[in-house]
C-alpha cells in the first residue's frame, strides 16, 4: 500500500499499527486488516464484503454508546462495539 | 405415463396440489396449455431491501408485503404469474438473503427454496434481484445461484437510484444470464422481466437435449460460459468426502444437468456445507454422514482459513468483473446516500434523535389509543343494535340468545380488534419501509438486548400498552423465530387499555378519593404505580424467559440501516389490508369459537322464569350463580380464597376471559345490580363497598382490590391474545404455555401481595 504514514489521533499512533474498530476514530479513513469473531457472524460479515483490505469508515455511535455504524462499500451496516473489538483496522487518514 | 424419460415433467405432484389447495386444480387446464405439461416454479430472491416484494407485486398483482427492512417476508408468499398468454408460473417470494450459507434454520429457507427440499418443489429459474448501485455486493447471491448451476434471470433493481447507464450488455456476457433493468416503484422493466424468464426457462427445458437435436440457431442463445472463482487448490482438493455425503435429493434439478454441470453443482454445495455446517449451526435436515465429512475437513490443520478464503475467492471474482464493467458502483450513491445521511444526522443525533423517536412513537401510541377508539365505538354500537335488533323481531329463546350473545357477540369479539390492527400495521409498513425501523433497532439496540429482546421489539411491545392482540402480530417485523416468540410471551403483561375499566372501578370502589403530601390522588397515583408494575413486569419476564423457556444463542447484532425511501401508499395500504384479513380468517374462528364456549359457561344450565315478587335483576344473578360458569367460580373457590377472592370474583374472572372489560359487567349480574349503564358502573361501586362475607365481614377491602388490581395486571385473562399467539406460533404448545406462566405468576403475585398485607396488619 502507498499510503504515507499520518499521524493519528485516538489509539492508532503513527506508524500506522492496526487498531481494534471500536477504538478506531470517528470519521478516518480506515483500512480493515483482519476480521475475527465467532464463526457465523464473521462469515456474514465477509460476505458482506468486510474482508482484508476492503476500506472502511465508522460514521457514528448510537445515542447510548452502541451499536456502531459503519460505511463499507456503498452502504451502511451497524455492529455492537463487543463485535467491532474483533475487527482490526489501520488508519489511512485521520477524520 | 409415459416414457421414463418425461416422467418428472408428467407426473401429477400430489404434494403441491394440496399445497397450494384448490387454485391449481381450477387452474389445470391453463396449465395443460404451459409448455412442459406442468406449470414452471419461479422463486424471487434477493438481498433485504433490494425490492424484492415490490416486484414480485408487479409481476404478480398478488399481494405481498414490500418492506425496507431486512427479513420483512418471514412467510413465503405465492402467486400466479403469467408470463406470456398460455404461460404460467408459481412466483414464490423467499424471505431477503444475503448470500446462502446459513446458521439458523431462517436462513436455511434460501437455501431449501433453491433445491427444492422438504415438500417444496425446486425453481425452474429464479429471478434474482440486485442493487443496481451495488453490484458487487449483490452479486455474491447470484454467484453463489450459477455455482448451483441454476438458471437465473437478474433484474438489476433501484435503477433510478444510479446515475449514468447500467453496462447491463456486459454484464450479461460476464456472468451468462439474462440482466434487466428494473424499477420495482413504477414497474419499469417488468414486461421484459417477462420475456427474460420465459426465455431462460426455454433454455433450460431443452439443456441437456443433444446438442445435435437444437441446431445452430438455439445453440446461439446459449450465453457465455458459466463462471466460476478459483478457489485455492488444496481446498479443492479436500472436498472430495463431502462431495460422496451430498445427498442426492440436493442434486435433483428440474432440468437436466451435463455432467460437468452436475460436477460443478455438486463442488459448489460440497463448498455450502464446508462453510455453514459446523458443531454450532441449527441446521435442519442435514444428514450425519455431511455432517462428519465437514467436521473431518474442518478439523484437518494444514487447510487455509477455509471461510475466508472461500468467501475472498468469490469476491475477488466479483471485483474484477465490476471494474470489468466500469458500473456506476458507489460514486452515483453518493448523492442517495447523502441524503440519507443528512436525514441520519439529524434523526440519529443523540439528543433530536430522541426527541423526534419518542415523538414517532408517542403518535403510533396515540392513534392506537385515541384515533381507534370512534371506530370501536362504533362497531361496538353497530354489534348491540343488531342484537337488538334480533331480540325484537326474534321471539325469545334459547335460539335467539345463541344469535345475540354467542354468535353476535362473537362476531363484535373479533371485529372490535380490526381498528387498532389497521393502524398498527399501517405505522409499521411505513416505518419499515421508509427506513425508519432499521433505526429504531438501532437506537433501542442498548436497552432491548440487555433484556433479551431484539431491537425491533419496541415498537410490538409499545403496541401492547393499546391492544396485545395487534401487537403480537407485528411481531411478524422480526426475522429470528425465538426474537418473536420472546416478544409474544411478554406483550400480554403491558398494561393494556381492555384492563382500565377494570382498574377504573376497583379503585373508584375500594381506594378513597383523598390525597397523600396534601396534593397527590391516591387513586391517580394508584394508576400510575399499575402501569409502572406491569413495565416491570414485563422486562422482568422478558429477562428471565429469554433465559430459560426461550434461550437462544446470543446472535451478533448485523444491521443495515437502508437508505432512506419515499413508501408506496398503495403497497401500504394493500399489504395492511392482507394482513388485516388474515387475522378474520385465521384468527377470528378460535376467537368466536370460544365467545360461544363462554357464553354456554355462563348461561347454562338454563334458568326458569322469574319467581313472582323476584326482580329481573336479583333473577339474573340467580341464574348466573346456578350456571356452569356459577359452579366453576364456586369449584375454584378454595384456590383464590388465598388471594381475597370469594367465588363471585371466581365467575368474574371467568367472564373476563372473553375480554378483560367484561369483568365489569359480569361483576354486575352477580351482584344483582344488572349491567353497568356508564363507566362510572355507580351501583356496582356501592354494592361492591357493601358485600359482607360469611363472618359478617366487608368482603372487598383496600388489601383484596390491591390484589384483584395485581392479579389482573399478569394474568392471560383474554382468549382472543391466546388465539392469535396460537395462530402466530402454529400450535396449542406457545399459548398453553403463556396462559399457564402468567395465571400461575399472577397467582403467586396476588398471595404474596394479600397474604403479606394481612401478615402486616392491613385488610
Amino acid at each position: 500500500m502507498s499510503e504515507r504514514p499520518q499521524p493519528s489521533s485516538g489509539c492508532c499512533a503513527s506508524p500506522p499499527a492496526p487498531c481494534t474498530l471500536d477504538a478506531a476514530p470517528r470519521g478516518a479513513r480506515l483500512r480493515l486488516e483482519r476480521v475475527d469473531g465467532e464463526r457465523a457472524f464473521r462469515r456474514r460479515l465477509l460476505e458482506l464484503g468486510l474482508l482484508p483490505g476492503t476500506l472502511l469508515q465508522v460514521v457514528r455511535v448510537a445515542p447510548l454508546g452502541d451499536p456502531l455504524e459503519l460505511s463499507v462499500r456503498g452502504t451502511r451496516l451497524s455492529i455492537r462495539s463487543a463485535e467491532a473489538r474483533q475487527l482490526l483496522v489501520t488508519v489511512l487518514e485521520p477524520a | 405415463m409415459t416414457t421414463p424419460d418425461d416422467a418428472p415433467q408428467d407426473r401429477a405432484d400430489p404434494e403441491i396440489v394440496s399445497q397450494t389447495d384448490a387454485e391449481e386444480g381450477r387452474e389445470a387446464r391453463a396449465e395443460g396449455a404451459s409448455s412442459g405439461g406442468r406449470r414452471a416454479e419461479v422463486a424471487i430472491l434477493g438481498n433485504p431491501n433490494v425490492g424484492k416484494s415490490s416486484l414480485f407485486n408487479h409481476l404478480s398483482g398478488a399481494q405481498a408485503r414490500v418492506g425496507n427492512y431486512p427479513g420483512v417476508t418471514v412467510e413465503l408468499s405465492q402467486a400466479r404469474l403469467t408470463l406470456a398468454p398460455g404461460r404460467e408460473a408459481w412466483l414464490t417470494d423467499v424471505p431477503g438473503a444475503y448470500s446462502l450459507s446459513a446458521r439458523s434454520a431462517e436462513e436455511q429457507i434460501a437455501l431449501g427454496v433453491t433445491l427444492g427440499l422438504g415438500e417444496r418443489r425446486a425453481p425452474d429459474v429464479v429471478l434474482l434481484v440486485v442493487d443496481a448501485g451495488q453490484l458487487a455486493r449483490h452479486l455474491y447471491l447470484a454467484l453463489q445461484l450459477l455455482e448451483l448451476r441454476i438458471p437465473l434471470v437478474l433484474a438489476v433493481n433501484l435503477v433510478d437510484e444510479v446515475e449514468g447507464d447500467l453496462p447491463l450488455g456486459r454484464l450479461q456476457a460476464a456472468l451468462g444470464v439474462r440482466c434487466v433493468a428494473t424499477n420495482g416503484r413504477t414497474g419499469a422493466g417488468v414486461a421484459e422481466l417477462k420475456q427474460a424468464l420465459l426465455a431462460t426457462l426455454d433454455e433450460a427445458a431443452l439443456a441437456g437435449v443433444d446438442d445435435g437435436a437444437l441446431g445452430a440457431g438455439a445453440g446461439s442463445s446459449t450465453l457465455a460460459p458459466l463462471p466460476t472463482p478459483k478457489y485455492p487448490s488444496e481446498l479443492v482438493a479436500a472436498l472430495g468426502p463431502i462431495e460422496a455425503a451430498i445427498p442426492d435429493a440436493w442434486l435433483a434439478t428440474p432440468h437436466r444437468l451435463s455432467a460437468e454441470d452436475s460436477q460443478a453443482r455438486r463442488r459448489a454445495l460440497a463448498l455450502w456445507a464446508l462453510t455453514s455446517i459446523d458443531d454450532q449451526d441449527e441446521l435442519q435436515g442435514i444428514p450425519e454422514a455431511l455432517r462428519a465429512a465437514c467436521r473431518q475437513v474442518l478439523e484437518r490443520e494444514e487447510l487455509p482459513d477455509v471461510d475466508l478464503e472461500v468467501i475472498s475467492a468469490r469476491y475477488a471474482y466479483l471485483d474484477a468483473l465490476v471494474q470489468g464493467l466500469a458500473a456506476p458502483e458507489a460514486a452515483p450513491l453518493t448523492q442517495k446516500l447523502g441524503l440519507t445521511d443528512r436525514v441520519d444526522r439529524v434523526l440519529l443525533h443523540p439528543l433530536f434523535g430522541f426527541l423526534i423517536f419518542f415523538g414517532v412513537m408517542l403518535l403510533v401510541f396515540q392513534s392506537l389509543f385515541a384515533w381507534a377508539d370512534p371506530a370501536i365505538g362504533l362497531i361496538e354500537s353497530g354489534i348491540s343494535a343488531l342484537q337488538d335488533w334480533v331480540k325484537d323481531v326474534a321471539p325469545s329463546g334459547l335460539l335467539r340468545d345463541l344469535v345475540t350473545e354467542g354468535v353476535l357477540g362473537g362476531v363484535g369479539n373479533v371485529v372490535v380488534f380490526l381498528p387498532q390492527i389497521l393502524l398498527l400495521f399501517l405505522f409499521v409498513g411505513l416505518l419499515e419501509d421508509s427506513g425508519y425501523m432499521a433505526r429504531v433497532a438501532y437506537l433501542m439496540d442498548r436497552v432491548m438486548r440487555s433484556l433479551g429482546l431484539h431491537g425491533r421489539a419496541f415498537v410490538p411491545m409499545l403496541s401492547g400498552f393499546a391492544c396485545a392482540i395487534p401487537a403480537v402480530l407485528a411481531t411478524r417485523t422480526m426475522e429470528r423465530q425465538r426474537d418473536r416468540l420472546l416478544t409474544m410471551l411478554v406483550i400480554p403483561l403491558m398494561t393494556c387499555s381492555a384492563r382500565l375499566p377494570v382498574y377504573t372501578l376497583i379503585i373508584g370502589a375500594l381506594f378513597p378519593p383523598s390525597t397523600v403530601l396534601g396534593f397527590l390522588p391516591v387513586q391517580g397515583l394508584l394508576m400510575v404505580a399499575m402501569y409502572l408494575f406491569a413495565i416491570l413486569m414485563t422486562l422482568a419476564a422478558a429477562a428471565v424467559l429469554g433465559r430459560t423457556v426461550v434461550k437462544g444463542r446470543r446472535v451478533p447484532l448485523i444491521l443495515e440501516l437502508p437508505p432512506y425511501r419515499v413508501p408506496s401508499f398503495k403497497a401500504l395500504l394493500r399489504a395492511t389490508l392482507q394482513r388485516a384479513g388474515s387475522f378474520l380468517k385465521e384468527a377470528g374462528g378460535v376467537i368466536l369459537v370460544c365467545t360461544l364456549g363462554l357464553w354456554v359457561l355462563l348461561s347454562f344450565p338454563r334458568a326458569g322464569e322469574p319467581a313472582p315478587g323476584e326482580s329481573p335483576e336479583a333473577h339474573q344473578a340467580a341464574a348466573l350463580e346456578q350456571s356452569y360458569a356459577g359452579r366453576v367460580g364456586k369449584a375454584i373457590e378454595p384456590s383464590i380464597a388465598p388471594l381475597g377472592f370469594d367465588w363471585k370474583i371466581g365467575v368474574g374472572l371467568i367472564g373476563a376471559f372473553g375480554a378483560r372489560e367484561v369483568f365489569v359487567s359480569t361483576m354486575g349480574l352477580v351482584y344483582g345490580v344488572g349491567e353497568p349503564e356508564d363507566e362510572e358502573a355507580a351501583p356496582l361501586r356501592e354494592k361492591i363497598r357493601s358485600e359482607m362475607n360469611r363472618e359478617g365481614k366487608p368482603t372487598y377491602t383496600p388489601l383484596v382490590g390491591l390484589s384483584l388490581l395485581v392479579f389482573f395486571a399478569i394474568a392471560c385473562q383474554c382468549m382472543s391474545t391466546l388465539a392469535v399467539v396460537k395462530r402466530e406460533t402454529k400450535g396449542y404448545r406457545w399459548p398453553l404455555f403463556m396462559f399457564a406462566y402468567m395465571t400461575a405468576l399472577a397467582w403467586v403475585m396476588s398471595f404474596i401481595v394479600y397474604q403479606g398485607g394481612r401478615l402486616l396488619g392491613f385488610g
